[in-house]
């Protein structure tokens, strides 16, 4: 029995709060992005924002979700049912589960595997899946299109953002996220490899359907594309999955570009603030900017994004692995970083 | 093999489509997200205008006008007003006329301020909307004071304007005049260099000066394309004549030259509004003649003939001679003309209502050809359509 406790039953529990710790803390992030989206957007706007419920409208993310899930579910005769229920789930699911490799301090980190970027790049990968059956499940030809643009956004954004991710990769010498943090100790990667940490963090926006490649939900074309049929907690599954995802994608960039947990400069100052701390900062930095990008553009054309992505974004990500490939070997980069 | 039938996709874009701009219906056939046919479906927004006005007197027509365009309801008064002025043979006071082309520009700010800021919001920039409404809310105060209704002016009437405007409102109005190009500086920022909104609008929807005059299009549309013809150029209307201002003219007859041709507009209007209120003189705002033009309050409490005049006017109207008139202005949209025919009667024997947005959405199918879903949406933005005087 004791070896059943000692073997199992503490390591299952042990697994079990370390998830909660991270998950909870995730949701309640997604919460206020939300809020903080607001936020942004009506300052830019030069409006207030939610300010009614709560103090300064704290309470709103709180009201918004209790709304949502009052509300009825409702779903078309015509739609197919269990994809259809299935979609939303799935999509909320791959958006917490990837949040397993992502190391927030150093050390802090539930599965500190040596394939941790594969896992992350494959997880989000498979979000295409929820918005795809999403679009086919409904029944509906705004959610079919939107869901058919979905698929081909998210495809063609990946490989090039795979290409970067590799020619980080040959210059740290592992898949392990804590060593790509720790091979920026002495510079962070947007530096050295500044044009691709740009082209990284703008298909991250299309990679999560964010503006100005919010195609799948051009609310103008599409009336909202995928989710067009979804309602009450279905619905709200998608959106905090969108937002979850916005966040995983944050942390990627600051994974690979901007140093994860670690501060910008080594000295006094700087080092007193723990890591996880500064981790949060920069993702709430690239959050910003997911936010203030969308305040700002107009929206590609379906064609114009994939040509962005095919023709200039491929092109300069596969001469990037070349070229970065090239430097590390001919200046021994790896052991530099070590 | 045997062949098989792909059929095109049809889809109802409309008449509840946030981009659809009231309530219009298009009824596109698509191969792909490639458009082979626009059809727009009119008509759900009809209130036989035309009819009702033919059962009211001259005065209890002119708040019809104000409820077609609703984005800009003096313009489309002033086109009636001059009609009837026409018939009756009224004139206006240069006063009077002055302010109606002070309060026609506003108007027309009014127009192209929503019509560029939900064309920006169409093709997916939201910002400019909340920016520019600021401005327009701003606007509306300037008619509520001048009329007592923000939006339904009913301010332009047959013999010259309801009210006088105050030296205040006049001062007001003039330091906005010297704000507001730089709100324009503001937005032109945000969409003119933007190179998202270049690849949205450039070459999409491309109206040659041909087809122009073929769809019979007016207004900044036509200007778009090249053909520098404007009404209040072209035959001038009140105090058009006296101002100087320029009329910005396209060159490829795409959404963004329709885009720029509407925010070279503003400033132009901006410049005439100025110049109304540097030239306007004192002096009456409406006709002298009791028998089109209410007397004033004070002098009805006085003057046992006024009194007479404001009981005719206010019950039975007044009788326009026997006649038909054409009367065109240039609206914000386009031509908005009125074509009235009177019997000698104190209602309108026929009124026809000619507008723009009517001739100008019948060529979404020619414009969306071959374009993609997106590009319908900047092709219904760049037309400018408000569906209150389409389906009137």
């Amino acid at each position: 029995m004791a070896e059943f406790w000692t073997g199992y039953a503490w390591p299952a529990i042990w697994i079990g709060l370390q998830v909660v710790a991270i998950i909870i803390p995730l949701l309640l992030c997604v919460a206020y992005l939300v809020y903080a989206e607001r936020k942004v957007i009506a300052a830019i706007h030069l409006r207030r924002g939610p300010n009614v419920v709560g103090p300064y409208g704290l309470l709103q993310p709180i009201a918004d979700g209790l709304k949502l899930f009052f509300k009825e579910t409702v779903i078309p005769t015509g739609a197919n049912r269990g994809v259809f229920i299935i979609a939303p789930v799935l999509t909320f699911t791959l958006a917490l589960i990837a949040w397993a490799v992502i190391p927030v301090g150093d050390g802090l980190v539930i599965a500190d595997i040596n394939v941790g970027i594969l896992y992350l790049f494959a997880i989000s990968s498979l979000g295409v899946y929820g918005i795809l059956m999403a679009g086919w499940a409904s029944n509906s030809k705004y959610a079919f299109l939107g869901g058919l643009r979905s698929a081909a956004q998210m495809v063609s954004y990946e490989v090039s953002m795979g290409f970067i991710i590799i020619s980080v990769l040959l210059v740290v010498g592992s898949l392990n996220l804590s060593d790509i943090v720790n091979a920026q100790r002495h510079v962070w990667f947007v530096i050295p490899l500044f044009p691709m940490a740009v082209i990284f963090f703008v298909s991250t926006l299309a990679e999560t359907n964010r503006h100005p490649f919010d195609l799948p939900e051009a609310e103008a074309e599409l009336v909202s594309g995928y989710n067009v049929e979804y309602s009450s907690m279905a619905f709200a599954l998608f959106f905090l999955g969108e937002y979850a995802n916005m966040i995983l994608m944050s942390a990627m960039t600051t994974i690979l570009f901007l140093g994860g947990w670690l501060p910008p400069f080594n000295v006094a100052p700087f080092t007193w603030i723990p890591g996880p701390i500064w981790f949060a900062a920069k993702i709430a930095f690239c959050l910003f900017i997911f936010l203030w990008v969308r305040a700002t553009f107009p929206r590609y054309r379906y064609d114009q994004l994939m040509r962005l992505g095919w023709k200039v974004f491929l092109p300069i990500s596969l001469a990037a692995v070349v070229i970065v490939g090239g430097v590390v070997l001919a200046f021994d980069i790896q052991s530099l970083v070590k | 093999m045997p062949d098989t039938n792909i059929k095109n996709l049809t889809m109802n874009f409309g008449p509840q489509h946030p981009a659809a701009h009231g309530v219009l219906r298009l009824v596109l056939e698509m191969d792909g997200e490639i458009i082979d046919r626009a059809d727009p479906h009119i008509g759900l927004l009809h209130r036989g205008t035309e009819k009702l006005i033919e059962y009211k007197s001259y005065l209890q027509a002119v708040p019809y006008f104000d409820r077609l365009d609703y984005v800009a309801p003096q313009n489309q008064e002033h086109a009636f007003a001059l009609a009837v002025e026409r018939l009756a043979g009224i004139e206006v006071p240069p006063r009077g006329q002055y302010v109606r082309v002070l309060y026609a520009e506003i108007g027309r700010i009014l127009n192209h301020i929503l019509n560029i800021t939900a064309y920006a919001m169409d093709v997916g920039a939201m910002t400019p909307m909340l920016w520019a409404f600021e401005e327009r809310e701003k606007l509306m105060e300037y008619c509520e004071r001048a009329s007592g209704a923000r939006l339904h002016m009913a301010y332009f009437r047959p013999g010259g304007v309801a009210a006088d405007i105050p030296d205040s409102l006049v001062d007001d109005i003039a330091a906005w005049c010297e704000t507001y190009p730089a709100m324009i500086d503001d937005l032109e920022s945000l969409l003119t260099k933007n190179r998202i909104f270049k690849q949205r609008t450039v070459d999409i929807g491309v109206m040659t000066a041909e087809q122009c005059f073929d769809w019979g299009f007016t207004g900044p549309n036509l200007r778009a394309s090249g053909v520098p013809w404007d009404l209040r150029r072209a035959q001038p209307y009140d105090v058009y004549d006296k101002l100087d201002f320029e009329i910005p003219v396209g060159k490829h007859g795409d959404c963004y030259d329709r885009y720029l041709v509407r925010m070279y507009e503003m400033r132009e209007s901006v410049k005439i509004m100025k110049q109304c209120i540097e030239q306007m003189p004192a002096g009456p705002v409406k006709s002298a003649d009791g028998k089109f033009a209410p007397p004033p309050r004070d002098e009805m409490k006085r003057s046992m003939e006024a009194l007479i005049h404001h009981f005719k006017l206010y019950t039975e109207g007044y009788r326009v001679p026997e006649g038909e008139t054409y009367a065109a202005v240039e609206a914000p949209k386009g031509e908005f003309a009125v074509y009235l025919v009177s019997d000698g009667t104190n209602r309108p024997y026929r009124c026809k209502i000619r507008a723009p947005g009517f001739a100008h959405l019948q060529a979404m199918d020619v414009m969306s050809k071959g374009h993609m879903l997106a590009d319908v949406v900047a092709n219904i933005g760049s037309l400018d359509i408000v569906f209150g005087e389409i389906d009137r």
